[in-house]
């Protein structure tokens, strides 16, 4: 097998630049290809050349092999790393991929076939020996058989898409009355999401944790399992923090796992990178899930307890060289726990966030390492996966990394969009998290009423952080005297700032104690009160007194709101001091009056109609064209004056909408 | 540049008695002031029920935030007319030179948390100095209008005088100053002409009142029954009469037009760009400033030590020191800005005279801006002098103050007595600014003088008829002379008469002159695209 000398990655974010470093540092050159949307990522300029293959959306760019392929082509690349996601679990692209005699990095078309059917892997694993859980994963898919399979099983029990991952398809059934309704239900979903509508049952194994398997195989018959990752933390069915080793590992089961997972891995004759998943219920006992044939997103964990950079050994595998390690010779040590930042809103139930990246700057701290595809001014777009970027700690022991992680959580600055930090952070800092016993059903059972999850107001502390930093920008904005900032030689009042977060609205008011380069201000919100003096604020950091208590605080402004790390994860603040007011926040009168001569056309409303503001009321017709009347007020009409036909007169008075 | 070597001992026990004395009188002062703006206060509730916001809410909410604000004639009518005590200084206004949107006006507020922003007297006094103010410095003009009109008990003496101010109104429009007026409340009969002249009109809906004449007045007249609204509300001027441009839905929106307006403004992008240059704090602090003035004003000091706490770097160029060392003068600077220094060490004596007459000419000559500290009982008296021509000379030096074409900014740090208080352009001379300290004293002579000069011409009288005065009538004569004019003669009483702009505490009197230097040099380089007749409203 020549050796490759360009590499072209067909993926984006993270992992794209994950990738790109590694074959950077082992000489190899490097092929980005991006969407529209992505022109201006990390990915893009960090890749020797780069290449745009179509717009935004995933199934007319990273997700067209022919344009991928044809990348390769004319910019000569002769190996493809598929990264994970989009095409990387995809036959057919591995296929074409060997068509267009370029290499990819990855296992064989014929195994991501298998083991991207659970049903036909499943089949696989029972006949190698390998333990997977009691159920049905037959051909027969009609509703008697499935019926009749789910008593045999027992309840309670999974229903789940052949085809499927990430949850989708997947239905937990605790009765025999719910079934048919709920194998109708997945069977569609597993259809419309997969283009297939097999399933197969499972009985539920409750509690579980989430426990995989790191295996490697090369072209000469080599396999190895480099430990295990523990991915329990998991909110609807996607991981959310994983770690390495499994905090109840023993050194006798990880063997038994080690070698099922090589075991099933074989049967396929893998190559290359792969992951095989269990669940480990709590006697011990573990079952085969699934087997996903490419790199992990969790893979950093691995490379940190093993020393190991797994891009490395999938190149050196593509090449056709032997694997860098037997099993012998892997160690594991010390512990790695890895989080994902995710551009999402965990107040509302983790609605993905869209926006510009203000501010990134990743807590580089010793034994942190921070994978991502980030860079200042960078938009979050709708298009893609919200995840930003890995957070990864490493430590000599689990509470070590897991203190480090925190820190480096809350210190990563990201501004400009919501992500979930706070709920990263308080987490990792649950108690049952920090005794290693969250299992799947960790965040149900343990984490629901943690504050990240619960949308919460700002505190006072950042409410007067906020305005104290609007009032310095102010202060030493270049339109003025700066050298006199805050200064006044009589009557002082103080400074009131409305500021908006979401739809709700503060009153802050400073009084300023000391002007100058640091002002020391007291701070009035309601019925708070609190003293601050802002020390420094250079555009990107401001340091703090708050109540005698000094702290530096990453901030952001634009236009006129300013993006915060607080207390319960980013926030933005929007100064609102100075926007127009409603009519309806007036004592607007709601007289409705023609706006200029002309016939009543038509009258859409009556005495005691309840109308909303900017709600059609009637149609005046002038000069041939029609002019619609619209309420100015929330309120319920009164004493409406005309009817359908009448001529007025500009500013005639034609109805009246009383507010409520 | 020569340094300024201070000689003051600053752990002496007089200096430190007299700083408790400086301290005593800023603390008088500032506790005034706070009486008003308390005084202010009590109409919150008042004013929040009727969704408005107080007179000094509005201003800050007009202002930039953090942005320096010079309050002007804080205390002006202070136990004047209708301040019986003391409580209502202001004349009704509050007022000041800050910046909206980055552009440096001049801003007015009725003060209609006192007396409903009634104008007395004084009100008009202040009005028309901050008018000259604006013309002075080319500065528009933003006012927050809520104002009953005139105070009627003083009628008489506001009435003729007031159309002063509308005249003011018409001119700056004519010459090119935006004039920008938010109509809050009331602004009826002769206080409906503020706005009415005004470049840009808002309008508070169901809030601002303009009329000639309201409904009491007007069945009066002519019988006619119409409500406010009719008469004079904010949609009837905003949709019928054309009065008002802009209509607002409260109090803080219509400050948000009145800024938006002014951002609107291509103000500064008018102005040619000026290099600021770096410059060096004083070696001094300002707070040492306390201790310098002898708590007895008979006592005399050194100028140059306040100087040496307000200059770049305590820097002095002392310009003919060796002719005359009592008139002090010499170059200096403020924030970089190079400036003619004139200063008292003791009176004023005919070579004093002569010595500042040519400084001034140089300082016109070089179009440097000119710094009077007032601290003088006035010209040297005596033989001696008045051969040596001291009206000449004296006369000579008010004729280059009151002539010469730049900057003038006066401090009156201490004494500002008889032709002292001319000669270093005191408010007959028109400075462009004068502010006083507390301390300061402001009059003809002092007042135990102008009692013994009664007692002496009472006794050449009764001598002259060959009678003897009887001395107990002298002693009284003597001392009520003096007792009047003292009480005539303080810093809060020339405040309140408007001798000056405001007063200061001592340590902020280099950013004062920073400030005002600032505003000079922009005004003097600010091109304004001057019209006939003003705009009209048609």
């Amino acid at each position: 097998m020549p050796a490759f000398t360009k590499i072209l990655i067909a993926n984006r974010g993270e992992i794209a630049c994950r990738v790109i470093h590694t074959a950077h540092n082992l000489g190899y050159r490097t092929v980005a290809v991006y969407s529209q949307a992505d022109a201006e990522s990390r990915h893009v300029q960090l890749a020797d050349e780069a290449l745009c293959i179509g717009p935004a959306p995933v199934n007319q760019s990273y997700l067209l092999i022919d344009a991928i392929i044809a990348a390769a082509r004319k910019t000569g690349a002769d190996a493809i790393h598929p990264g994970y996601g989009f095409l990387s679990e995809n036959a057919e692209f591995a296929r074409a991929c060997q068509a267009a005699g370029i290499q990819f990095i990855g296992p064989s078309a014929e195994a991501i076939r298998l083991m991207g059917s659970k049903r036909l892997s499943k089949i696989a694993m029972l006949q190698s020996g390998v333990p997977c859980i009691p159920g049905y994963e037959g051909a027969e898919q009609d509703d008697d058989t499935l019926s009749h399979e789910a008593e045999r099983i027992g309840y309670p029990l999974m229903i789940k898409a052949s085809a499927g991952g990430g949850g989708r398809g997947m239905r937990l059934v605790h009765h025999a009355s719910e079934l048919l309704a709920q194998i109708r239900t997945a069977r569609s979903e597993a259809q419309n999401a997969f283009g297939s509508g097999e399933l197969i049952l499972e009985r539920a194994v409750t509690q579980p944790r989430h426990v995989e398997i790191q295996v490697f195989g090369d072209q000469h018959g080599h396999m190895v399992y480099l430990g295990e990752r523990d991915c329990s933390v998991q909110r609807r069915h996607q991981k959310v923090v994983e770690e390495a080793p499994c905090p109840l590992m023993t050194p006798e089961l990880r063997q038994a796992m080690g070698e099922a997972a090589v075991k099933a891995a074989a049967s396929v004759d893998y190559v290359g990178a792969g992951t095989v998943e269990f669940l480990l219920d709590q006697s011990g006992a573990f079952y085969f899930l699934e087997m996903n044939t490419r790199l992990q997103v969790e893979h950093p964990v691995t490379e940190l307890v093993t020393g190991q950079d797994l891009v490395a050994w999938q190149i050196r595998v593509a090449e056709g060289q032997p694997l860098p390690l037997s099993q012998d010779e892997i160690r594991l040590s010390g512990h790695a726990i890895e989080v994902r930042l995710y551009a999402e809103d965990s107040s509302h139930d983790f609605m993905p966030q869209t926006g510009h990246v203000l501010r990134w700057e990743p807590a580089l701290l010793d034994g942190i390492r921070i994978d991502h595809g980030l860079i200042e001014g960078q938009a979050i777009t709708p298009f893609y996966d919200p995840m930003l970027a890995k957070i990864i700690a490493y430590g000599a022991t689990r509470d070590e990394a897991r203190r480090k992680l925190v820190r480096a959580v809350e210190d990563c600055v990201l501004l400009g969009v919501k992500a979930n930090q706070r709920f990263l952070a308080n987490l990792l800092q649950h108690p049952e998290f920090a005794a290693g016993n969250a299992t799947t059903a960790f965040i149900a059972e343990h984490f629901a009423a943690d504050p990240s999850l619960i949308p919460q107001p700002p505190s006072p502390a950042e409410l007067a952080s906020a305005a104290a930093l609007l009032y310095q920008i102010s202060a030493q904005s270049s339109a003025h005297q700066t050298g006199l900032a805050g200064w006044r030689n009589a009557g002082n009042a103080p400074w009131r700032f409305l500021l908006k977060h979401g739809e709700q609205q503060f009153a802050v008011e400073l009084s300023v104690l000391e002007a100058g380069l640091q002002p020391r201000l007291d701070v009035k919100i309601g019925e708070q009160q609190l003293q601050l003096r802002l020390l420094g604020a250079d555009g990107r950091w401001a340091t703090l007194e708050l109540d005698g208590v000094r702290r530096r605080l990453a901030y952001q402004q634009s236009a006129s709101s300013v993006w915060l790390y607080g207390d319960n994860g980013n926030l933005e603040l929007i100064d609102v001091s100075h926007v127009p007011a409603s009519a309806a926040v007036g004592t607007g009168s709601g007289m409705i009056k023609a706006p200029m001569d002309g016939a009543i056309v038509e009258v859409l409303v009556e005495d005691g109609s309840k109308v909303s503001k900017g709600q059609l009321l009637l149609v005046l017709e002038a000069m041939k064209m029609e002019h619609p009347v619209k309420a100015s007020i929330d309120g319920i009409i009164r004493r409406v004056q005309v009817s359908k036909g009448d001529q007025v007169r500009n500013r005639q008075q034609l109805l009246e909408v009383q507010a409520e | 540049m020569p340094v300024i070597q201070s000689e003051i001992d600053v752990h002496s026990p007089d200096f430190a008695k007299n700083r408790q004395a400086m301290l005593t009188a800023v603390a008088s002062f500032r506790e005034v002031e706070q009486q008003c703006l308390h005084k202010a206060c009590e109409a919150k509730a008042k004013f929040d029920k009727r969704g408005q916001l107080l007179p000094r809410e509005r201003l800050n909410l007009l202002l930039d935030a953090g942005a320096p604000f010079l309050e002007l004639s804080s205390l002006a009518g202070y136990k004047l007319h209708d301040d019986k005590d003391g409580t209502q200084a202001g004349g009704g206004i509050i007022s000041g030179i800050g910046y909206i949107a980055g552009v440096r006006c001049l801003i007015n507020a009725s003060n209609s948390a006192i007396k409903g922003g009634t104008i007395s007297p004084s009100g008009l006094k202040k009005t028309l100095r901050l008018q000259q103010i604006a013309f002075d410095n080319k500065l528009p003009v933003v006012t927050l209008a809520e104002s009953g009109g005139a105070n009627l008990n003083y009628a008489a003496e506001i009435f003729v005088e007031g159309a002063r101010g509308f005249a003011n109104q018409a001119r700056m429009s004519a010459m090119g100053l935006p004039q920008i007026t938010v109509v809050h409340g009331s602004s009826t009969a002769g206080g409906a002409y503020q706005p009415g002249l005004s470049d840009y009109v808002v309008v508070v809906r169901g809030k601002a009142k303009m009329f000639l004449a309201g409904p009491p007045l007007l069945k009066a007249a002519t019988g006619e029954v119409a409500t406010d609204e009719q008469l004079g509300g904010a949609e009837m001027h905003a949709q019928v009469a054309g009065t008002a441009e802009y209509l607002a839905e409260n109090d803080a929106d219509g400050v948000r037009i009145a800024r938006e307006i002014v951002a609107m403004l291509p103000w500064n992008a008018q102005l040619p760009t000026r290099v600021k240059p770096g410059y060096r704090e004083p070696l001094y602090p300002a707070d040492e400033l306390l201790g310098l003035v002898p708590a007895d004003a008979k006592k005399p000091y050194d100028v140059r030590e306040i100087i040496a706490r307000i200059a770049d770097g305590s820097e002095f160029l002392d310009f003919k020191n060796e002719f005359d060392n009592q008139t002090i003068c010499g170059h200096l600077r403020i924030e970089g800005q190079s400036c003619g220094f004139i200063g008292n060490n003791g009176p004023i004596t005919p070579q004093g005279a002569a010595k500042a007459a040519q400084f001034i000419q140089l300082c016109d000559q070089s179009n440097t801006p000119i710094l009077f500290f007032h601290n003088t009982t006035g010209f040297m008296v005596g033989t001696e002098s008045e051969q040596q021509g001291v009206i000449k000379h004296g006369s000579k030096m008010i004729q280059a103050v009151a002539n010469a074409r730049v900057a003038k900014l006066t401090i009156v740090v201490g004494g500002s007595y008889g032709a002292g208080n001319y000669a270093m352009c005191g408010r007959g001379l028109d400075p462009r600014f004068i502010f006083a300290w507390p301390n300061s004293k402001t009059a003809v002579m002092g007042g135990a003088q102008a009692g013994k000069v009664l007692r002496i011409v009472t006794e050449e009288k009764h001598a002259k008829q060959g009678k003897q005065a009887d001395p107990q009538m002298l002693d009284m004569l003597e001392n009520v002379t003096a007792q009047k004019l003292d009480s005539q003669s303080g810093a809060l009483y020339g405040t309140a008469s408007l001798w000056d702009d405001g007063l200061i505490d001592p340590r902020d009197t280099r950013k004062l002159l920073g400030y005002l230097l600032d505003i000079c040099a922009e005004a003097d380089m600010r091109p304004l695209k001057a019209n006939s007749f003003g705009v009209a409203r048609f």
